[in-house]
């Protein structure tokens, strides 16, 4: 890949700068989100705490971000690839906000259920918390790596978290018809898997953009494009 | 890599250039450039210092001509009609090519006579016929308003936006088919800037308009289609949203984000 | 002190410049005083209009009048075309390197520096014997009318001696003219006849006026090439074809200081010719201060 320095290197450094930030973000996340899983797996309602005050970072880190595209977009006048960069970030920082609130809401519910005993042990909930992790950290990379490649084998794994959660949904229904004491814990689990589930949509945003920023081309919403989706 | 498709629109052609080489002496300048310039259309000419874009907007005119030792090889043609070649007379080929100077040149006359000028070498005589083509020549430059009560006075009394007005109108007054502009704004302020560049969007409307500049940011504003110039040869020509948002070529990228090397 | 030592060289500059301006004022003021105290009181119009009488010894000096103005008109009618248009083909034709404008350009030069008298046997030996008898032999049937010194032959020679001055001034005015004009006026559709009567000429008049002016009081003044082609002591009669003889003020003025028989008479007629030509001279030159003054006026404008 060429790389090829802007001329004026304060410019430069504020791109790299804008990177750092939204991979800290983004790393931040992926914390929020294994310490949720973790401090359900360990019933670790202390950990469970943390994860939720560490979004507090996050909120305050999108803030940051979002000021300093403003701040370039205004003095820079940016074009072409950093045009692309710039408002891609401003879009992934949405994207990686919301899943901070999400690791959160996971969070919420672990603190819930390490008030009861254990329902069942837990296979798929992990499997499909490592994969949305894989996702979001893959994401990431393709975005540093400039790797349009990488994040559409991010955006193609989608559909593995999909049917993961179809499966966890079932198992869990038949725990609810069984019992009725069942029930309060199961919708808990049923909520974790879909915040998970919802996580993995916003890494497949985030892929989506990265394929924007590195090609030019605008692949997301491909059924309700003028030209079909063929761009 | 210098054969360029025109760009997406379908547009009517009105400049259709093809394998344009020019030389000063023995060393190129431009070319071989393959282009074709949409009607009614405002295209902007881009690029570093010494890249041939002012080369290449004088050759539509034929003002290369007037240069000492310039040799012109290839094709150019308006409306289909080829305007180099034996045969065709070069004074006729500005009469329908219009051009605006990057410095505004009033003559030393009124301003009337600045205007009527194009008119009366073209030999128009009827008073009346003159005087209403002015009128029409400095209401689309836009500057009617401002000096319909003083057109006897000298043009070099005007402002400096002004006079860059006025040298529009003295091109348009003989209805040109296309106006080429040599950075039209760059001896000017913001203000007079803007004004120009609202007047090239209204051009736009009636003429075939060809804008060399310098400030990306105006080609950005102001034009329809971009070609990026780069050391004698047409890198890349599109539509202004491709170049500014997603060009094809590295050199195109490198020069529009300002990574100049 | 340094200061100190500065100071004083600056004073004696000035100081130095200041009584050679005074020195060169002093010497102008003593001639004129000295022609205008001698020459004043016998300047009357009867001195203006009459003709000389008594051997140059009375009467005026009404026909060297008359034959300078002749002379001057002529020569001016003959060098402005020829200097003028040589100027526009050397700065708006010609290709600047070529051999044939460095020769002209070198011909033009070497003309400048041809001294008076030269330009005198050059027209002697060209336009007297040359021309004129040729023409004579053509037209007359060898009788001699323009085979002798005559008005059109000292005209002529004088044209070719300020040929240069005007052929120099106009170049100048026409390159003053700036090249964006002319760049103007050819992407307008002009071709370049059109842009040099209608853009560049009345830009450059001026300057072209100057030179013309220039020429004219030189040709006022110049005596040496007129005494083989055309110039009389003394004619009865004024000249009133192209080739009768003339009298001129410069000649006269050697005339009656060399060949009077009686000097103290013609002492007041000199102070009084040199007097008019000097007058002559000034008008001259401030008719050109005049001219170049009101058309900068006219073209005058904010040089944006």
């Amino acid at each position: 890949m060429r790389v090829r320095e802007h001329t004026d290197q304060e410019f430069e450094q504020e791109l790299r700068h804008l990177r750092e930030q939204l991979l800290l973000m983004g790393s931040h996340v992926e914390g929020i989100i294994g310490s949720s899983l973790r401090a359900l797996l360990e019933r670790d309602s202390v950990l469970a705490q943390r994860a939720i005050e560490a979004d507090r970072v996050v909120d305050r880190l999108e803030i940051e971000i979002d000021s300093l595209c403003l701040q370039i977009l205004a003095r820079r006048q940016p074009v072409a690839s950093d045009l692309r960069f710039v408002t891609m970030v401003l879009k992934a920082v949405t994207d990686i906000e919301r899943m901070g609130d999400l690791g959160v809401n996971i969070s919420e519910r672990v603190l819930e259920l390490n008030r009861e005993p254990p329902l069942k042990p837990y296979v798929d909930l992990p499997r499909m918390a490592d994969e949305t992790q894989m996702m979001l950290r893959e994401a990431l990379d393709a975005f540093v790596a400039k790797d349009a490649d990488r994040a559409r084998r991010v955006i193609d794994r989608d559909q593995i978290i999909d049917d993961l959660y179809a499966q966890i949904f079932r198992e869990l229904l038949t725990y609810m018809m069984e019992e009725a004491k069942n029930v309060y814990r199961a919708t808990r689990l049923q909520s974790i898997a879909k915040y998970l589930e919802r996580i993995a949509d916003h890494a497949t945003n985030l892929a989506e953009l990265v394929v924007f920023m590195v090609k030019g081309s605008d692949i997301r919403h491909p059924d309700s494009r003028a030209d079909g989706g063929k761009n | 890599m210098n054969s360029q498709p025109a760009p997406d629109t379908p547009a009517r052609i009105s400049l259709s250039v093809s394998n344009l080489t020019v030389c000063y002496g023995a060393k190129r300048a431009l070319g071989p450039v393959n282009m074709e310039i949409a009607e009614k259309h405002v295209t902007a000419l881009i690029g570093p210092s010494g890249c041939g874009k002012s080369t290449f907007l004088r050759s539509l005119n034929r003002m290369n001509d007037l240069v000492l030792g310039c040799r012109v090889e290839g094709d150019v043609r308006l409306d289909g009609q080829p305007i180099y070649g034996s045969g065709v007379d070069p004074v006729e080929v500005r009469r329908r090519v219009g051009m605006v100077f990057q410095k505004s040149n009033p003559f030393p006359k009124t301003i009337f006579e600045n205007v009527a000028y194009g008119l009366r070498i073209g030999g128009m005589r009827d008073r009346g016929e003159i005087a209403g083509r002015v009128e029409h020549a400095l209401g689309q430059a836009a500057l009617w308003d401002e000096v319909k009560g003083r057109l006897g006075e000298s043009a070099l009394g005007l402002s400096g936006g002004q006079q860059q007005r006025l040298c529009i109108a003295r091109a348009l007054a003989v209805e040109p088919d296309v106006l080429l502009m040599d950075e039209p704004a760059s001896a000017l302020d913001p203000i007079a800037t803007a004004h120009i560049e609202e007047l090239i969007h209204e051009l736009a409307r009636d003429y075939t308009v060809v804008i060399v500049t310098h400030n990306m940011q105006q080609a950005a504003r102001v034009s329809d289609y971009t070609a990026f110039f780069y050391m004698g040869d047409l890198v890349e020509f599109a539509s202004t949203d491709t170049i500014f948002t997603h060009p094809s070529q590295p050199r195109t990228e490198d020069y529009v984000t300002g990574r100049f090397g | 002190m340094k200061l100190r030592r500065r100071r004083l060289g600056d004073v004696t500059l000035a100081l130095a410049s200041g009584l050679a301006v005074a020195l060169v004022l002093l010497i102008v003021v003593v001639i004129l005083g000295d022609v205008v105290y001698h020459g004043a009181p016998h300047m009357t119009l009867g001195f203006l209009t009459q003709a000389p009488r008594d051997g140059m010894t009375a009467g005026g000096i009404f026909p060297a009048i008359f034959g300078t103005v002749a002379l001057v008109v002529l020569m001016t009618l003959a060098v402005l075309p020829a200097g003028v248009a040589t100027a526009i083909y050397l700065s708006e034709y010609a290709n600047p390197g070529s051999r044939v404008t460095r020769m002209v350009r070198v011909a033009v030069n070497n003309l400048a520096g041809v001294p008076s008298i030269v330009f005198g046997l050059f027209g002697l030996g060209f336009f007297v014997q040359f021309v004129g008898a040729g023409i004579d032999r053509a037209l007359y049937g060898g009788q001699r009318v323009f085979g002798q010194p005559a008005l059109v032959w000292a005209a002529l020679t004088m044209a070719v001696l300020t040929l240069p001055v005007v052929i120099v001034a106009t170049e100048e005015a026409l390159s003053a003219v700036p090249r964006e004009l002319r760049l103007a006026s050819a992407a307008l559709g002009a071709n370049r006849l059109q842009t040099i009567v209608r853009v560049v000429l009345p830009q450059a008049l001026p300057g072209i006026l100057t030179g013309a002016i220039l020429a004219i009081s030189r040709g006022a003044g110049e005596v040496a090439p007129i005494l083989f082609t055309g110039v009389a002591y003394y004619l009865p009669k004024l000249p009133r074809s192209l080739h009768d003889q003339f009298m001129q003020l410069g000649y006269h003025v050697y005339v009656l200081s060399t060949q009077s028989p009686d000097v103290d008479a013609t002492r007041p007629i000199l102070y009084a010719t040199v007097l008019v030509l000097l007058l002559l001279t000034f008008a001259l030159n401030a008719a050109a201060v005049v001219v170049r003054s009101h058309m900068r006026r006219r073209f005058a404008g904010a040089t944006s």
